[in-house]
């Protein structure tokens, strides 16, 4: 069959749209031809990951600026998170050459046409698809999110291929665009109840380690909130390669129901918990809001921080986009955190920033920090709900 | 050999083999291009300037643009031959412009052999 261009692609692959589109276009092509899509197909939606300045180094600052000569973007187009807070970063440590870098990264997007916020959860700040449209997105947890909780159709890009996406406004129709390779594959009977977002978080890791790349359908969560399922779907995405699952009565996408079963007791979510708590941590980092925590969440955190003092020698990152921080500012929960000498940091994340050496011991409610927090930063873990986190930054 | 082009290019040079899979991201050094996973069949050795021939990428999407590091420190491979190509490494040779064939035969290819890389038509010749 082979891949067919129409002429408004063709022109693009041709170079009649700048130097840009066409390495763009060639990308878009290229994978298309390697899974064997038949056509491209317009998205409404793009999510750039590949922003911290840490992540990509000069090589990938150099590609962005190259791309930027002549690239636009053709619709709308957000950020990952970048490396630190793009106006408050002085304050959270971080060095004056990352801030000068990282600055350069956010620029280059921002020559493009992109909206440079930075964020792992771009639905909760306005680039929100519709169920059964096709969209480009890189971040791997709001992948998982879009498909699966939103209904939304994407691959998980890599950042140069959403940049492409971006630029073209296309991508190649194979995987995931295709309902044919969304239909769910093993069934996990969860036999145990999930409180709050860690227990979420520990399911992931669970069902993640165990599916690998095959669709998982979900049952026995009778109740489930946008905070646990966007943890969820990080935690799923981390440890295993899944980039959609489905959950009965709460995903909206239809699938036959898979006869192949496992089951998912009270011990195994102990023994996920156990795997994540390092012996002998020495708690001095305490980090919420992997992936970025939610207005409502932050409202929490700041009731519970109200009039407490964070214990000297602990420093403590809520993280989230900034339309949230923006929000909390408003609302004066900015000001309760901070004055308890918490910081509510936009735009960047644990994971993502440039922390290690700073710290040894990490205290999270989100399965996925810890993950990064031992392969990059070589920080111990562990997981505990918001409320114990922050308990544990005041004691 | 007859494969798959998947970056355009010719040239020809010196084979390096191995049978197992290159993560770039966190797996070769962007600016020596050695080969730094631990115990990886080509630990310690250098990819630059070489026929790298490997089944298939792995790891990070990042992979892409350590590839456009290697070029632009001018340590990148020649060339790339893949049994199969992944996302990671042909995202990585367009962008950084390295010729680059999956679908060969790569068990065939000796390391050390020196090969002619026609990427345009898809064709891997064994000089010698």
């Amino acid at each position: 069959m082979g891949l067919e261009l129409t002429k408004e692609e063709r022109e693009m692959l041709g170079g009649k749209h700048g130097k840009a589109t066409r390495k763009a276009m060639e990308i878009i092509t290229t994978l298309g031809e390697i899974y064997g899509a038949e056509r491209l197909i317009p998205v409404s939606s793009v999510q750039i990951a590949g922003v911290s300045y840490h992540n990509l180094g000069e090589a990938g600052l150099e590609y962005l600026s190259e791309m930027a000569e002549d690239g636009h973007a053709r619709v709308l187009t957000t950020l990952n998170p970048a490396g630190m807070d793009l106006d408050e970063w002085k304050k959270h440590g971080i060095s004056e050459d990352f801030a000068l870098n990282q600055q350069r990264v956010v620029d280059a997007f921002e020559k493009m046409g992109v909206i440079t916020t930075c964020t792992c959860t771009p639905y909760l700040i306005g680039n929100l698809p519709h169920y059964g449209e096709h969209i480009a997105w890189a971040e791997s947890s709001a992948v998982c999110f879009a498909n699966s909780v939103i209904g939304a159709l994407t691959n998980r890009e890599g950042g140069p291929s959403a940049l492409a996406s971006a630029l073209t406004g296309r991508t190649a129709e194979y995987g995931l665009h295709l309902k044919e390779n969304r239909a769910a594959q093993v069934k996990y009977e969860v036999k145990t109840k999930l409180n709050q977002t860690d227990d979420f978080g520990l399911l992931g890791h669970i069902i993640g380690e165990r599916t690998g790349k095959t669709i998982p359908y979900i049952t026995g969560v009778s109740h489930a909130t946008t905070e646990q399922l966007k943890s969820f779907s990080a935690s799923v995405a981390t440890y295993g390669g899944v980039a959609i699952f489905h959950m009965e009565g709460i995903t909206p996408n239809r699938t036959t129901v898979p006869e192949k079963t496992e089951v998912i007791a009270g011990e195994d979510l102990d023994k996920a918990r156990a795997t994540l708590d390092d012996e002998g941590a020495e708690i001095d980092f305490i980090s919420v809001g992997c992936p970025h925590a939610s207005i409502k969440e932050i409202a929490t955190i700041a009731k519970m921080l109200e009039g407490k003092q964070v214990t000297e020698g602990k420093t403590v990152w809520i993280t989230t986009a900034k339309p949230t921080k923006d929000l909390a500012i408003k609302m004066g929960f900015y000001d309760t955190i901070e004055k308890a000498g918490a910081f509510l940091v936009a735009d960047a994340c644990c994971a993502v920033a440039p922390l290690k050496g700073r710290f040894t011991g990490l205290m999270t409610d989100s399965a996925k920090a810890c993950f990064y927090a031992r392969g990059k930063n070589k920080f111990k873990t562990e997981i505990r709900t918001v409320e114990e986190c922050l308990k544990e930054a005041v004691s | 050999m007859q494969g798959r082009k998947i970056f355009k290019g010719k040239v020809s040079g010196e084979a390096l083999v191995t049978g197992e899979d290159i993560s770039f991201y966190g797996g070769c050094d962007p600016e020596t291009g050695e080969i730094v996973e631990k115990g990886h069949h080509l630990e310690g050795k250098s990819v630059s300037g070489k026929i790298l021939v490997f089944p298939t990428g792995k790891g990070s999407t990042v992979g892409s643009y350590v590839l456009y590091a290697l070029k632009k420190a001018e340590k990148a491979p020649l060339a790339i031959i893949n049994r199969t190509t992944d996302p990671v490494v042909a995202v990585g040779c367009i962008i950084s412009e390295i010729p680059a064939i999956d679908q060969i035969e790569i068990e065939k290819i000796k390391n050390g052999q020196k090969l002619e890389v026609d990427a345009d038509n898809g064709v891997v010749s064994i000089i010698e």
